[in-house]
């Protein structure tokens, strides 16, 4: 009972967001493959860093315990094909999975259209699982799960780095922004 | 000077900035990883919900087959952490909308793409990620941002992959939603 109610909780405050930020729109989030806006790198490379950030810090606090966190299995291979199978349909479509689900709650019908795509989509993997099933698990990286270990540098260093990443995603962002606003392509 | 931005309905409230934005969606994520030990999703629920629907519309088919038939075998097919949390996301993206006045029925890229056009390539791109979902065992939200944000390499080789293949497919098929 009180787990249901925090997934809801949580889930509301991940559409509320995600609508805030404007992802509810697929215009708005494919501009950012027109390099006019910016605002997908932004925000999700922000809340990525503020999370991991967040993390490390309340584990050395001896808050969280790390052994309770869960981490995707680096099958690589799997991993990239389906990435890039979802970024080339965020491309074409104008959504990913999550984001259509807050789309169509605006009253977009093509966030509902692509919505249904991803039952057609499921259907299709699933009769043609047979195919599919050794790809999704090829390309296992046994050198260790996370970057740290991945890399061999402490999470320290991948933690500054990664600030540094973000601080020049929105410097880099800002400058695109404002290069496609005087050319009047916004 | 007023600048123009068709993403936006007229007379709505403008978006949050990207840095609002992203501390909220960080303090989200933190909190359900705080709270749960896992981070937020949104194909965990579309599949069990495609598996729900198959065994309605096809039951036999469903029950054989390989990846579906695990799922629906137990009976409770829905009832997970996932489905609420997505419940949650639907509630909070039609309360946000509304507070902002963006609630009107539309098919955005319509002016550009034209009605069927816009709809088919919407439908095309599900079609593409709901495939791609099942080959990495998630989406953007369940393995690029929450994979990312605990430092997994799978997280990273995502969101490379994932906006390699977008930037690419952006200019091949004319630039996205406009």
């Amino acid at each position: 009972m009180i787990e249901t109610f925090i997934a809801i909780l949580l889930g509301f405050g991940f559409g509320f967001v995600l609508e805030r930020a404007g992802f509810g729109s697929g215009c708005k989030l494919t501009a950012q493959f027109r390099l006019t806006d910016w605002s997908v790198f932004k925000v999700m490379f922000g809340a990525i860093v503020f999370t991991a950030v967040g993390l490390y810090v309340l584990e050395l606090a001896g808050l969280v315990e790390a052994a309770g966190i869960y981490v995707p299995i680096p099958y690589l291979w799997a991993i990239a094909a389906g990435g890039a199978l979802i970024g080339a349909g965020f491309a074409v479509g104008g959504y990913c999975p999550g984001t259509s689900a807050v789309g169509l709650m605006t009253g977009r019908l093509d966030a509902l259209v692509f919505f249904a795509g991803l039952f057609i989509g499921t259907f299709i993997f699933a009769g043609f699982f047979p195919q599919f099933d050794a790809l999704t698990t090829a390309g296992e990286f046994t050198k260790g799960d996370r970057l740290p270990e991945a890399l061999g540098v402490p999470e320290w260093l991948v933690l500054v780095a990664m600030v540094g990443a973000a601080i020049g995603v929105f410097v880099l962002g800002g400058w695109f922004e404002r290069r496609a606003r005087a050319a009047g392509q916004v | 000077m007023e600048i123009s931005n068709a993403c936006e309905l007229p007379g709505s409230k403008p978006y949050w900035p990207a840095w609002l934005a992203a501390l909220a969606l960080g303090v989200v994520l933190l909190l359900t990883f705080i709270l749960t030990g896992h981070g937020l999703g949104a194909t965990g629920f579309t599949t069990r919900l495609t598996a729900w629907l198959g065994d309605i519309a096809a039951p036999q088919w469903t029950l054989a087959n390989d990846y579906l038939g695990p799922m629906v075998e137990d009976g409770a097919v829905l009832s997970s952490w996932i489905s609420w949390q997505v419940l949650g996301v639907f509630l909070g993206a039609l309360v946000s909308a509304w507070l902002a006045g963006r609630l009107a029925w539309r098919i955005e890229g319509a002016a550009s793409a034209g009605r069927t056009g816009r709809l088919l390539k919407a439908l095309a791109g599900g079609i593409l990620a709901g495939i791609g979902a099942r080959i990495a065992a998630g989406c953007t939200s369940g393995v690029g941002l929450s994979g990312a944000a605990v430092l997994s390499v799978a997280g990273f080789v995502f969101l490379g992959a994932f906006f390699a293949a977008g930037l690419i497919a952006a200019r091949l098929s004319g630039g996205g939603v406009k």
